[in-house]
């Protein structure tokens, strides 16, 4: 009896599993990526308390001064408080301008990543879904978009919209989004013809439900390797932009602008000016990805044995 | 340890694949990393600075200048005015072309023929030639007249080079750049024009003057500063331009580099809307409307004194510029003895602000353009600190060039769209009077003054003691209207002037480049010590 | 599959065209090229004479039939800074970057494909976590900062390759290269490296994803069953499988390589068609940024069709022109 009883008396416990304690107990199997998740939650912690906890606020050209320019780590400011990592060639904290650099930059990075890979999984599943003549036009539209220099299309947003972070994070969806589409129609272009897919069409079921239900899921560990991947690179991108003039205003840096700007100090023995922006932004990314891998592990339906 | 680069190059010669590394043993070769590329090898195709340097060792020009803008004989042996309306040239003889035939008057004549008429040119000569009237007396004497008078015509001709009728009669712009019609008098020959690579020059053995110390010179475009520099370490290249103000301090202490530098004829200043009762980049700190403060001289001058130009210097530039008080630095020609930069003077300078009615200041932008001058974002951020302090709430946006220079000069509606810019200007025949008739000079098309006066300043008196002086032949009196010219328009704050840049060169150890005022580079300006 | 192929280009034209349009009239937009070009002591009547010289005097749908009706004629203009042929001026520089972008998705390919297959196949392996995190820091680091880095490291303090430049050419089979010097080779290898890695990284994390997922499935499993060699299951069924995503992405970033290594050569002064491009957009070379972006996008419908033929190739489950495509 007791030997019987023991199983049921477990059994409470087990039904009070949701999915979601699932999916949480199943991520932080990996010590790693619990540890990344960890991180990119401090990162995040950091980049919206950033108006308490920084010495200076890099934003108010009042607290910056061209006299503190260039100043090594841990030297005294003309404010009276220490610039723990030195400051860069206009006079700012370098430590408050990379908090509040990381901040832009998970924005410009995670909204844009995001945006995109929403338009161009849409996109993409539309188009392997559909066939036909939509999806010629889809992508001949991806063929024109993929031609298309992220530099130019900065270049003619600035002249005629001027510079701004929405308008970085709009240069950075219409680059982006093609690769998505591209990825998401090629993998589901194979699932789309699978006997599972076929049996979903025998069975009645709507378009909608075998696009949702059956082929998208097929379709995300690409996906997700794509988006990680993606969004790292619209940050480093969004960087790339600002060192060719096309990207965000000078007065409000991301991460990617300050290494940017750092550039010119590389040579000079002056490293701390991209040295530790350049470092924030790799542990930035590295967590990103780290998370993004578990979660591709965790999500992918075909890797659960 | 042999590094791969010498295997390369060993290994390159033993099996005569290349054509660079099988050159003699004893021959002399110089490399040279630009910041900018030239883009033809016609000397009439481009009038802009980076091709006018290139071009100056194959083709000369029959006036010169040494290396502080002073002008010397060139493929002119000497020149005088006889009356105020015509100059005689008499040409150098024994001059001979790269092929062989003689330089004659007949060449001056054809070159002054097709310097305005390059098809497609982007910048044409039209300006160097224009209302001039060429007359060959002999092989060797020519007499330009003019108009009116024009005391500045030699200086005028240093901007314009020499080219062979032989050669040139009827040849494109392509021929130029495939060698074929690019023979020249200068101390080095055409070798060879591989576009955004490299250009590579040998040494001219029958040179009229001083010949070439080099067999063979090639220049390669670095365009990244820190590349370029990066080069210069590594040995890839023996001499750059351009040296970036954030490596000067540490190359100085490096024992392999040498530097040379020199102030150049630039200067780095702001223009200020004085046309527009409301101009669209100031308002009140509300974000109303209010009328166009910089129409106030009092402002002007406020927003002068709260410029910190030492500190633009010290911190900015890194000590490589001066403060600047005028449109020229003081060695050059019509500048006042008696103007001097205006100096940092935050109180009185919100003393002037109140007594002009804004005791709380207003609200601005002020438009640079990012990449086109040296640190000019970061000047822009530092001066916009400064009118923080002010009081003056001031935001920057730095476009790239492209879009800058567009909105800057001809906006909506075809006039100057910002309210406050960030702009740097060079006076090409080095004195002052290349500065007030564009600058500050009435904006006038028919004259062809104020052509790049942003802010539409104008004042008659300046106008016409600009006018005098381009009309006065004697040098003092010319350089005493020049200078009052200039203490008028400084004393209205017509501009801002911020400070004037120097220049910077780097080579390696052993030898030296002499720095010039316009910013050319030029291997015959390179001694070894 | 002609008929494929045929429609597909004949759909291209109309991208081309569109292209064409966007191009032009948004360079338009962003600026006036006289103003970059033109000497900045030149008067308004200069700058007239300029703008007259370059066609830019007449409205912009003149323009834009005057080029048109040039390019039915096979003439894409005349850029606006060099005064030659704008499709000349390209051509010149194409070598340079194809070479640098072969080399490149070479290295991808040589280094990606064997370690992405490692860190797939053993994936709780320490080397495997190594791999993983240094292909994280292949794509974090904007590619500027790399190439200084590189010409820092191999140029400047150590010496071992040339910083700056393409190297001596030579020519083989009547394709005149850098590669077929070591000169050239040694001055490819930094400006090559630095492009790869993103690369390398993306072949890496898309051949491990693949494989992570392949070896569970029924064929691997079969073709184990059946008794087959790991190195036949891997190399050739389990490989043959994972190529899909990998060649679709290695096409495109072969295809951007050649149009856009815009930083990298810059850095480098590689004299290729990306320092080209971003000197031509600088300075609002209409002409050349037009002519540039038509070969692009036809490369890149190029590239699309041959990555869709090579699917139908790679998985017979796709086939080509099926209702669609």
């Amino acid at each position: 009896m007791s030997i019987a009883e023991a199983p049921i008396a477990a059994k409470p416990k087990a039904v009070v599993e949701t999915p979601f304690r699932r999916f949480a107990s199943e991520y932080l199997e990996s010590r790693v990526a619990a540890f990344a998740l960890g991180l990119m939650m401090v990162l995040i912690g950091l980049a919206v308390l950033a108006p308490w906890i920084t010495p200076q606020n890099p934003y108010d050209l009042a607290q910056v001064d061209v006299l503190d320019s260039r100043l090594p780590p841990g030297t005294k400011s003309s404010g009276n408080y220490t610039h723990w990592l030195g400051t860069d060639g206009a006079g700012r904290d370098l430590l408050s301008a990379m908090i509040y650099g990381l901040r832009i930059s998970l924005i410009v990075g995670v909204m844009s990543g995001l945006i995109a890979m929403i338009v161009g999984t849409a996109v993409g599943m539309t188009a392997a879904y559909t066939g036909g003549r939509v999806e010629n036009l889809i992508m001949r539209i991806v063929d024109l978009q993929l031609s298309f220099p992220a530099i130019l299309l900065a270049l003619m947003l600035i002249a005629v919209l001027g510079k701004g972070i929405d308008k970085i994070i709009i240069a950075l969806v219409t680059v982006q989004w093609a690769y998505y589409a591209r990825t998401v129609r090629g993998t589901a272009l194979v699932e789309a013809r699978k006997e599972y897919v076929e049996a979903a069409r025998c069975l009645g079921l709507s378009s909608p439900r075998i696009l949702f239900k059956h082929i998208l899921p097929n379709c995300i560990a690409p996906l997700i390797v794509v988006a990680t991947v993606q969004t790292a690179h619209a940050i480093a991108l969004e960087a790339t932009l600002s060192f060719l003039g096309v990207g965000l205003p000078q007065t409000e840096p991301s991460l990617g602008l300050l290494i940017s700007n750092g550039f010119e100090y590389m040579l000079s023995g002056k490293y701390w000016i991209s040295f530790f922006p350049g470092l924030v932004l790799l542990v930035t990314i590295v967590a990103i990805n780290l998370v993004g891998d578990q979660l591709r592990d965790v999500l992918n339906p075909r890797l659960k044995r | 340890m042999i590094k791969f680069r010498q295997i390369g190059q060993i290994s390159a010669a033993i099996f005569g694949l290349a054509i660079g590394a099988a050159a003699p043993l004893m021959a002399e070769d110089l490399k040279i990393g630009l910041a900018a590329e030239p883009s033809a090898m016609d000397p009439h195709f481009h009038n802009l600075t980076p091709n006018n340097a290139l071009l100056s060792h194959i083709f000369e020009r029959l006036v010169e200048t040494d290396p502080a803008g002073k002008l010397v004989p060139g493929l002119a042996e000497s020149w005088k005015v006889l009356d105020g309306n015509i100059w005689e040239f008499k040409l150098r003889a024994g001059v001979k072309w790269h092929d062989g035939a003689p330089f004659t008057a007949d060449d001056v004549v054809f070159t002054f023929e097709r310097a305005p008429n390059v098809p497609n040119s982007p910048s044409s000569f039209a300006s160097s030639i224009k209302g001039k009237t060429l007359k060959k007396i002999d092989d060797l004497t020519i007499q330009v007249s003019t108009p009116a008078p024009a005391p500045l015509l030699p200086t005028e001709l240093t901007n314009l080079l020499i080219v062979s009728k032989k050669s040139g009669d009827g040849a494109k712009t392509e021929d130029y750049n495939s060698g074929k019609a690019a023979v020249g008098t200068g101390p080095f020959k055409f070798g060879s024009f591989v576009p955004g690579d490299k250009i590579e020059m040998v040494k001219n053995p029958d040179y009229w003057g001083t010949k070439a110390a080099y067999d063979k010179v090639t220049f390669k475009p670095i365009k990244a500063g820190p590349a370029r520099v990066a080069a210069l370490l590594a040995g890839d290249v023996d001499i750059i331009d351009d040296v970036p103000t954030a490596d000067i301090e540490r190359l100085k202490k490096e024992p392999k580099i040498s530097l040379s530098q020199g102030v150049s004829n630039r200067v780095i200043y702001f223009h200020m809307d004085q046309f527009r009762e409301e101009t669209p980049f100031i308002k009140a700190k509300d974000g109303s409307a209010i009328k166009n403060p910089l129409r106030d001289k009092r402002v002007r001058l406020a927003l002068s004194k709260a410029i910190n130009r030492d500190a633009i210097v010290s911190r900015v530039m890194e000590g490589v510029a001066l403060p600047a008080g005028q449109f020229l630095a003081d060695q050059f020609f019509g500048v006042s003895a008696k103007v001097k930069p205006v100096p940092f003077d935050l109180e009185g300078a919100k003393k002037l602000l109140t007594e002009a009615g804004f005791p709380n200041g207003f609200k601005m932008t002020l438009h640079g353009p990012n990449g086109r001058y040296t640190n000019d974002v970061k000047i822009a951020e530092a001066v916009a600190q400064m009118l923080t302090r002010l009081g003056i709430e001031t935001s920057i946006e730095t476009l790239p060039p492209a879009v800058f220079f567009t909105r800057a000069s001809a906006g909506a509606a075809g006039l100057p769209e910002f309210s406050f810019i960030l702009v740097g200007w060079s006076s090409d025949t080095s004195e002052t009077s290349g500065s007030l008739k564009p600058l500050v000079g009435t904006f006038d098309k028919d004259k062809g003054t104020g052509t790049a006066n942003r802010g539409r300043y104008s004042n008659a008196q300046v106008d016409q003691l600009t006018a005098d002086a381009l009309a006065t032949v004697d040098d003092v009196k010319r350089a005493a209207l020049l200078s009052q010219a200039v203490e008028l328009a400084m004393d209205d704050v017509a501009i801002i002037p911020s400070h004037y840049p120097i220049n910077t060169w780097g080579a390696k150890k052993g030898l030296k480049i002499a720095a010039r005022s316009n910013e050319y580079t030029l291997v015959m300006g390179v001694t070894k010590d | 599959m002609t008929a494929f192929v045929l429609r597909r280009l004949t759909q291209s034209i109309g991208v081309v065209f569109v292209m064409s349009l966007i191009v032009f009239f948004g360079v338009h937009v962003v600026g006036d090229p006289v103003y970059m070009l033109i000497n900045p002591q030149a008067d308004q009547k200069d700058i007239e004479a300029a703008i007259k010289a370059l066609g830019l005097d007449r409205p912009i749908w003149e323009q834009y039939w005057h080029f048109l009706t040039g390019a039915l004629r096979g003439d894409l203009g005349r850029s606006f800074i060099f005064g030659e042929s704008a499709l000349k001026v390209i051509v010149q520089r194409m070598p340079a970057t194809i070479e640098l972008a072969l080399t490149a998705v070479t290295m991808a390919v040589v280094f990606g494909i064997p370690l992405g297959l490692y860190a797939g196949l053993k994936p709780e392996g320490v080397f495997s976590k190594i791999i993983m995190a240094g292909s994280i820091v292949g794509f974090s680091l904007p590619t500027f900062w790399v190439g200084l880095m590189l010409i820092m490291v191999f140029a400047v303090i150590l010496g071992w390759l040339p910083s700056t430049g393409r190297g001596e050419t030579a020519t083989y089979l009547g394709i005149t290269s850098s590669l077929f010097t070591l000169n050239g080779l040694s001055h490819i290898l930094l400006p090559a490296l630095n492009l790869a890695l993103l690369k390398i990284s993306l072949v890496i994390r898309l051949t491990r994803a693949g494989t992570r997922e392949a070896i569970h499935q029924d064929y691997i499993k079969f073709a184990r069953a059946k008794g087959l060699s790991n190195r036949r299951v891997v190399g050739v069924h389990l490989l043959k499988n994972i190529l899909i995503p990998v060649v679709t992405v290695l096409g495109l970033e072969f295809g951007n390589l050649v149009a856009f290594s815009v930083v990298t050569e810059t850095i480098f002064s590689w004299p290729g068609m990306g320092k080209l491009l971003i000197q031509a957009i600088q300075s609002l070379d209409r002409p050349v940024i037009v002519a540039y972006l038509i070969l692009i996008v036809l490369m890149f419908v190029v590239i699309n069709l041959v990555v869709d033929v090579l699917y139908s190739i790679l998985d017979p489950r796709v086939r080509l022109g099926e209702g669609s495509a």
